[in-house]
């Protein structure tokens, strides 16, 4: 294949990328979307495989990674759990970071490709730049891994000074990559190199050490973000125009998404992509907010049943309790059976419900809640004054009234789904304990407010029980 | 110590009610009290002594027993002389009571030196105090009623039907003052299939009476006419003429009139003559339900259903009372609410606290000493006209799905594009051709995520992470051209070795993204469906 024909395909590629993502837009085209991804990467593969710069020596080298990897990820995604999903991505983000970093060394210990002047010094940044993202991404991936998966503590590690930490460690990376572009020959270059490697992972996993366990949906498309520019800043490395627009393609999806996220949250873009973040010094002990006064009233799986059953407009408020505890399916059972009786059911999703974007929509789905009962935070926050009964699974923060009239909360700002506003709300809860923000919820202590103790998958079981019977 | 509950039986001639009912005598019971009730007392509301009983009441045979047997006494009706008379010292009796318009009976309870809570006297404005609003329960239980009453006196049909035997047209009633009883006239008429048309001095109210499947009937003259508290109150000559205009106007179109108003503390206004009455179609029917307070009909008989110009015109007073059963548990409930406040250590003690706005509020006799009218609430000092728009919260619309929500202030946007302009600049001095092509397309791709993530639904937002990570495994071609170059002159000193193998891992490892993403992907949007 001459280079004009495996150019033409890269271009191919790309628009099938990018075609792959706009089909994203809307469930009944998505999975024609990802089918030409499918497609895209299959071309863009081939292309350069038959292409001029992969020689027939290499070929089963290729089919043996191919088959290596391809089967281990076919075998992941067969295995994993639809609650599992935000550990796997993050640990997929992780793979690309990894490979950037190996691709970006080999790259420089390339000698076949001869640079000189201004060339030879972009190209030496473009390396240094390359495998600082991809460092960054893996270690970071690796981190935000563990805490999804419960393997590393959701508490949010805050070392003191850490932003002048991070400062330090900027301009230690700035000097050396000032050494690096110096060296005159790829020994000399790599001890720079190897230095800057290092740091930069310390650096991506302090950035996710210190972020708690709510604020994941960030730093998951954050990394989504950074896998992204990875891509894009080896492209840069090898003169890829395919890496570039591909890569630029993924980051910039990133980057909105934490963009949405951060603002579902009320939190600022900036701090987030600095990683400092956490709200750290001023706010973590919440005490300071007004400590909302009143009983909470307690009620049955028994009386919550016969709420339910006594409505005749529900909305279903999932978070993070749901997914633990795995009660999905149990809460479509519910659904199916109060919406065969006429009650309107609905579920409303929050932004950052869940520890993923888009987590909730993926768990409903896989419990086969079909998607136009499920709105988002905007198309339903203005139908619970006409809502009777809203039920909370396992959320608190994003159901706090507190964010909207409390100045003083440290919340205070976030956008939050209104169930107050309903005839009666139930919130399922295992304790009083407070969400990861450690704020006190007073919609526990409103007088149209109820709570339901204990696992959310068993006290549900209860309800479908009552329900039944 | 344990407190005894004494519930005695309603002497009052036609009184039905009850003051407490089984249900409520187990939780009363929970609370730390003994419950005693007086032989007979739920038999006219459908309660037997046997279902008290088997709730854990005991039964006192007669009324002079129940009385010195009681630290508390709940009632329905205020207390006659005679009932007076057997109260113990000491003892806390709750019930209505009406202070304002029984000033004499304020005298005699106070001589006998105990503690009295006047249901009516509850600060309706606290919203903590709306379970035990009594008031509110007896006036939507009357509202219904009296809905149920017209439609006994009234000979037709209340819902409009095409029948084979011809078309019979809807009832229209118009209902006067949409409080709670209105209100609940109102949604009980327009369920029955009325046409419902309804009016109130207080223009707020106008999207209640909507809401409830009513018409809002506009007087055409320009006055507030919130009282404070949640009242009406006396409106301007001129305004009451253009009111009695548009009465009349009702009077005329509607078959069935109901009527609330009331001001409190006054006579209920005069709203339908006796000239609107003459007016209107034979057989149509007034429910008067301020028949206690005069009427607002000229010609009502309170207490009596009576026919003048061939309209029935119905006056009961008693319109809770008709409902006895359901009067009572609401009665009883708003009872063990109030009694839940009084006892917040749940031992079976009261604690008449003054520090608690709605026990002060409730309290008109305390230890024999007249404690009514209590001070205003601080907290309801809000300003009666309040101002038109509610308050715009600050709604940021979020972007989801539609690109920019608003447009950036001028000054960011310009700090933006100075410090894009300085970086653009710094690009072109000094990088070389070969890299700003591979820019350009850096650049504008780019802006092509940008425009088409933002069409992503948030509900496919981790489908989209997924794929992008699958995408994002693009990077394995950068290790494919490292495998095995086609290698001129310049092999010489390349460790081929090393880079074979980094390549290879990076290979693989992207090869477990490129198929583990897309296949996942596969598998979540197959889960999508309608």
């Amino acid at each position: 294949m001459s280079a004009s024909l495996a150019a033409v395909a890269y271009i191919g590629a790309t628009i099938l990328f990018i075609l792959s993502l706009g089909g994203l837009s809307n469930p009944e085209t998505a999975r024609r979307g990802n089918l030409y991804g499918m497609v895209g990467m299959a071309l863009a593969v081939l292309a350069t495989v038959f292409g001029p710069r992969v020689t027939m020596a290499g070929v089963p080298w290729i089919i043996g990674a191919m088959l290596i990897g391809g089967s281990i990820g076919l075998y992941a995604a067969r295995k994993v759990q639809m609650t599992q999903m935000p550990e796997l991505v993050a640990l997929m983000h992780s793979l690309v970071g990894l490979a950037a970093c190996l691709v970006g060394f080999a790259s420089y210990v390339d000698t076949s490709i001869e640079f000189t002047g201004a060339e030879k010094a972009i190209h030496e940044i473009e390396i240094y730049i390359g495998i600082l993202i991809g460092a960054v991404t893996f270690s970071g991936s690796v981190v935000a891994f563990g805490k999804l998966s419960g393997k590393i503590g959701g508490k949010p590690l805050l070392l003191p000074g850490r932003h002048w930490i991070n400062l330090f460690a900027l301009l230690v990376v700035i000097w050396f990559g000032y050494a690096f572009l110096q060296a005159h020959d790829i020994a000399a270059g790599m001890t720079p190199l190897v230095v800057m490697t290092v740091i930069a992972l310390l650096f991506g996993i302090h950035m996710v050490m210190a972020i708690g366990g709510a604020d994941m949906p960030v730093v998951v498309s954050m990394l989504n973000s950074y896998s992204g520019w990875a891509a894009a800043a080896t492209g840069f490395m090898l003169s890829n125009d395919l890496l570039i627009v591909t890569g630029a393609l993924v980051g910039s999806s990133g980057a909105i998404l934490s963009y949405i996220m951060c603002r579902a949250m009320n939190r600022n873009f900036i701090s987030v992509i600095a990683g400092g973040f956490g709200t750290g010094d001023g706010a973590a002990p919440a005490a300071a907010g007004a400590q909302p006064a009143g009983e909470v009233t307690s009620v049955s799986a028994a009386e919550t049943a016969e709420l339910l059953s006594a409505a005749k407009s529900v909305v279903i408020i999932p978070g993070y309790g749901m997914a633990v505890a795995q009660a999905q399916h149990t809460v479509y059972e519910i659904t199916r059976l109060l919406r065969d009786r006429g009650v309107n059911v609905r579920f409303a999703i929050h932004p950052v419900a869940g520890r993923m974007p888009g987590h909730m929509n993926v768990l409903l789905a896989e419990a086969k809640v079909p998607y136009d009962i499920v709105l988002e935070m905007d198309e339903i926050n203005e139908d619970f004054p006409a809502t009777d009964v809203s039920m909370v699974i396992g959320a608190n923060d994003i159901v706090n009234p507190g964010a909207e009239d409390d100045p003083n909360s440290p919340i205070a700002g976030m956008p939050v789904l209104q169930v107050w506003k309903s005839k009666t709300s139930i919130v399922m809860k295992r304790s009083m304990a407070s969400g990861y923000a450690g704020v006190d919820n007073p919609l526990f202590y409103k007088e149209n407010n109820r709570m339901l103790f204990g696992d959310a998958k068993k006290m549900l079981d209860e309800v479908l029980g009552v329900l039944k019977g | 110590m344990s407190l005894t509950i004494g519930i005695p039986r309603e002497i009052y001639a036609g009184e039905k009610r009850v003051a407490t009912v089984p249900d409520v005598v187990e939780k009363l019971i929970k609370l730390g009290f003994a419950v005693r009730v007086e032989s007979g007392a739920g038999e006219a509301a459908n309660f037997g002594d046997e279902a008290y009983q088997a709730a854990g009441a005991s039964i006192a045979a007669s009324a002079a027993d129940l009385w010195t047997g009681s630290d508390l006494v709940f009632k329905v009706r205020a207390p006659t002389a005679a009932e007076i008379a057997q109260i113990r010292p000491g003892t806390t009796l709750i019930s209505f009571i009406w202070p304002a318009q029984n000033p004499e009976l304020m005298q005699q309870l106070a001589a006998r030196k105990i503690t009295v809570l006047a249901m009516d006297a509850l600060p309706r404005t606290l919203s903590r105090a709306q379970k035990m609003d009594s008031l509110t329960s007896m006036a939507s239980i009357s509202g219904y009623r009296a809905v149920i009453e017209a439609a006994n006196a009234f000979g037709r049909f209340f819902n409009g039907q095409v029948t084979a035997a011809g078309k019979i047209p809807p009832a229209k009633v118009f209902v006067a003052g949409a409080g709670v009883a209105g209100l609940a006239a109102i949604g009980t008429a327009a369920n029955l299939g009325a046409i419902v048309r309804a009016n109130d001095t207080r223009a707020e109210v106008a999207d209640q009476v909507v809401s409830l499947g009513g018409e809002f009937v506009k007087v055409d003259y320009e006055e507030e006419g919130s009282g404070g508290g949640g009242y009406a109150k006396v409106m301007s000559e001129g305004f009451q003429q253009a009111q009695r205009e548009m009465y009349a106007k009702q009077a005329r179109e509607s078959d069935i009139i109901i009527t609330t108003a009331l001001i409190p503390g006054k006579p209920a206004p005069r709203l339908i003559t006796a000239g609107m009455v003459q007016s209107m179609k034979p057989g149509s029917v007034i429910v008067d339900m301020a028949g206690e307070q005069g009427g607002n009909c000229e010609l009502t008989v309170p207490g009596e259903a009576v026919v003048r110009h061939g309209v029935t015109i119905v006056g009961y007073t008693d319109l809770p009372s008709r409902l006895a059963k359901q009067a009572s548990t609401l009665y009883a409930t708003n009872l063990l609410r109030l009694t839940e406040e009084l006892c917040k250590t749940k031992d079976g003690s009261i604690n008449v606290n003054f520090e608690d706005e709605a026990i002060r509020g409730l309290t008109v006799i305390k230890d024999g000493e007249v404690t009514w009218p209590a001070p205003p609430l601080k907290v309801a000092a809000a300003p009666p006209p309040r101002p038109a728009a509610a308050t715009p919260a600050p709604a940021k619309k979020s972007a989801h799905g539609h690109g920019e929500s608003e447009p950036m202030a001028g000054g960011t946007l310009a700090v933006i594009f100075g410090v894009g302009a300085v970086l653009f600049w710094l690009v072109g001095a000094y990088a070389p051709a070969s890299f700003l092509s591979h820019f350009t397309v850096f650049v504008l791709a780019c802006f092509i995520g940008y425009m088409v993530i933002w069409n992503v639904k948030p509900s496919l937002h981790t489908p989209l992470m997924s794929v992008t990570n699958a995408i994002s495994s693009i990077i394995a071609v950068g290790a494919l051209v490292q495998i095995a170059p086609p290698l001129g002159a310049a092999a010489e000193g390349r460790p081929s070795g090393l880079i074979l193998g980094l390549a290879f891992v990076a290979l693989a490892l992207t090869a477990v993204n490129m198929f583990g993403g897309f296949a996942v992907t596969r598998r979540m949007l197959a889960m999508f469906r309608k």
